[in-house]
């Protein structure tokens, strides 16, 4: 019997290697795996059904889609409503408005961001933790309770009916700095230092040591900045007044308005406003979850 | 005491053999010290100057506007607290109150529990847990006008698929039914099902991520030790996710009272009044009657709400954490 397994060294087979020396599987593990997969698929129809229901819409005839009993499917599946709805809204003038100010508030959170998170993490000087303190507490404050002084100001400079406003709305958030300064808190602090005794100035350790090494947050940061500016509502329907500055979150409430009845426009228009951010999430969704990852991890 | 020429500490530390060797020490700290001032506010100013003047500055006067009264034109004039008399006897600001509460009380367990759970579920070795982590986080990233015309369209009451498939368990096509967005009793449930479905996932990852930092060994431990899961989950994983759960419970709370776009978007606060909260009796007040400073006074309720809550919770995550 002992001759019929060869001898091996310890730690290179791990015991459950070895057919026989493998614990049976309790069923009660068996029916709690069988009841998590339920409960995720059940989660997963009920996130995903919606986004599954609003494509099919968009395909489908206008009266295909409110039916009894209800019709998943076309009939005739209709992508020319995909070409109809770039001649019945101003879609390409309010997707050019929506990426000019996704990029500038992106550019701009970053940027201003991640160097005011190095002046928190890297410098030491009197009152710092006590500003800190100042960013934090802000994070605590909705927009919506000051939403109207901010206006009543902004509009006053003359900044009510423009882009601009809404970029100097968002770039400047506590958030940025407080997920830069998280990220950096984690770079050792001998990093620095030695390029201080080295004679690197403050800027040369920001510009060579520190902002090479914060690739991935600076896109996480980049990518959640991007999405929250992209899909913002409240600003927009604020502060732009004319057609010719909508976001495309304002041109499809309008046109949501004024086409009430053609449902299957709406969800065409609906999937285009969704499908630019589900690219970006797709290819950067590792970094979401890094970004928000680190952002929570304390309180 | 890490470092060398930036750091107070070393300035205290026994460090000087000499007495004139103690004063150039000490003058060469303080030159450090306000090249560190200069360099901080240097790297924090461009940040900190936006953030002031278009964040903290607001914040600031919104404490005298809520006692003033502010037209479309004009400078606010000072009112005492005219606001605020008026503020206690309307009883629109009331039922906006108490819709608020009424969206938090079942929005932040309802995510909470479904977060912690999936949370959990997620952290296990189950096959395809990418594709559901990525599934359920992807409706909080899309936008609120498409998402909130989805489900409007998905709960009408007649032929919505929502309802279609209650009444499978109804007795068919004449069961019984909700009447969802159309009803004052069923708005406000409709509007919390579109928030946690949108909220949950973001959750679910800063839970998910606070799991993760929890070691084995614990768990390990504990087993020997013959404790059950139900055991190990309240003496191990509770106490160990406090930090994360301080941060998520003050982020959903603040999401919750604040709430706005959600019930703009999906019912404009109707119908009748089932659905006002808060900010949106705030944002009607001043942009569409135009009362900037009675808007300020409820805009305060709002700010209050969120700080009260953040320093309860504060305090009970220090006193927890002793």
């Amino acid at each position: 019997m002992s001759a019929a397994i060869p001898y091996t060294p310890a730690g290179t087979v791990h015991s459950a290697d070895i057919p026989f020396n493998r614990r049976p599987v309790s069923p009660l593990k068996v029916a709690a795996t069988a009841v998590g997969y339920v409960i995720m698929i059940v989660i997963a129809a009920f996130t995903l059904l919606p986004f599954v229901w609003m494509v099919l819409s968009s395909v489908k005839n206008n009266n295909e889609i409110f039916t009894v009993p209800l019709k998943w499917l076309p009939d005739v599946w209709h992508w020319e409503n995909y070409g109809l709805i770039w001649q019945k809204a101003d879609l390409l003038g309010w997707t050019k408005n929506t990426i000019i100010l996704a990029v500038a508030v992106t550019l701009l959170q970053i940027v201003t961001g991640s160097f005011a998170a190095y002046g928190f993490s890297k410098i030491r000087f009197a009152g710092r933790d006590v500003l800190f303190l100042c960013y934090i507490a802000t994070m605590a404050v909705p927009w919506q309770s000051y939403m109207i002084p901010q206006f009543k100001m902004l509009s006053s400079w003359g900044l009510s009916d423009s882009l601009p406003s809404i970029i100097l709305m968002q770039s400047f958030s506590a958030f940025g700095v407080f997920m830069m300064k998280q990220f950096y808190d984690t770079i050792p602090e001998e990093l620095s230092e030695a390029a201080r005794i080295d004679g690197l100035s403050e800027f040369g350790i920001y510009g060579r040591i520190i902002l090479p090494l914060s690739g991935p947050s600076i896109a996480a940061l980049g990518i959640i900045t991007f999405t929250n500016a992209w899909n913002e509502y409240m600003q927009p329907l604020i502060y732009l007044r004319s057609p010719e500055l909508w976001t495309i979150q304002i041109g499809l409430k309008t046109f949501i308005g004024e086409y009430s009845a053609s449902y299957d426009m709406i969800m065409t228009g609906s999937v285009l406003s969704v499908l630019p951010i589900l690219v970006v999430f797709l290819f950067g969704q590792k970094y979401f979850i890094e970004g928000i990852a680190t952002s929570g991890m304390k309180g | 005491m890490t470092n060398s020429t930036t750091g107070m500490a070393a300035a205290t530390g026994p460090v000087a053999p000499g007495r004139d060797n103690a004063k150039e020490l000490d003058k060469a700290f303080r030159v450090v010290h306000r090249r560190n001032i200069r360099n901080g506010l240097i790297f924090i100013a461009p940040n900190f100057i936006g953030f002031a003047v278009l964040i903290m500055f607001p914040v600031l006067t919104l404490f005298y506007i809520c006692f003033s009264e502010w037209s479309a034109f004009g400078d606010p004039t000072f009112t005492g607290a005219a606001n605020w008399i008026r503020l206690a006897k309307d009883d629109l600001f009331w039922t906006a109150f108490w819709n608020t509460c009424y969206y938090a009380l079942v929005h932040i367990p309802l995510t909470l529990a479904i977060g912690f759970g999936l949370g959990v579920l997620l952290n296990s070795k189950l096959k395809g847990r990418a594709f559901f982590r990525t599934a359920a986080y992807f409706p909080y990233i899309t936008s609120i006008v498409a998402a909130a015309q989805v489900w409007n369209m998905m709960f009408d009451p007649n032929s919505g698929p929502i309802n279609q498939f209650i009444r499978v368990f109804t007795g068919g096509a004449d069961g019984w039914a909700p009447g969802w967005l159309s009803t004052t009793q069923w708005a406000m449930p409709a509007v919390i099902i579109v928030g946690t479905w949108r909220e949950v996932g973001y959750f679910m990852i800063l839970i998910l991520a606070g799991l993760q930092t929890i070691p084995t060994e614990l768990y390990e431990a504990a087993r020997v030790d013959g404790a059950n899961g139900w055991q190990q989950f309240w003496k191990i994983t509770v106490p160990m996710m406090r930090p994360t759960l301080f941060f998520v419970m003050v982020t959903l709370t603040i999401n919750s009272f604040r709430v706005l776009d959600l019930t703009l978007v999906m019912t404009e606060g109707g119908p009748g009044t089932a659905t006002m909260v808060l900010a949106q009796y705030a944002y009607d007040t001043a942009f569409q009657d135009y009362e900037f400073g009675y808007s300020g006074a409820i805009s305060i309720v709002l700010f209050a709400m969120c700080m009260v809550v953040t320093i309860i919770q504060f305090v009970y995550n220090n006193i927890k954490e002793k």
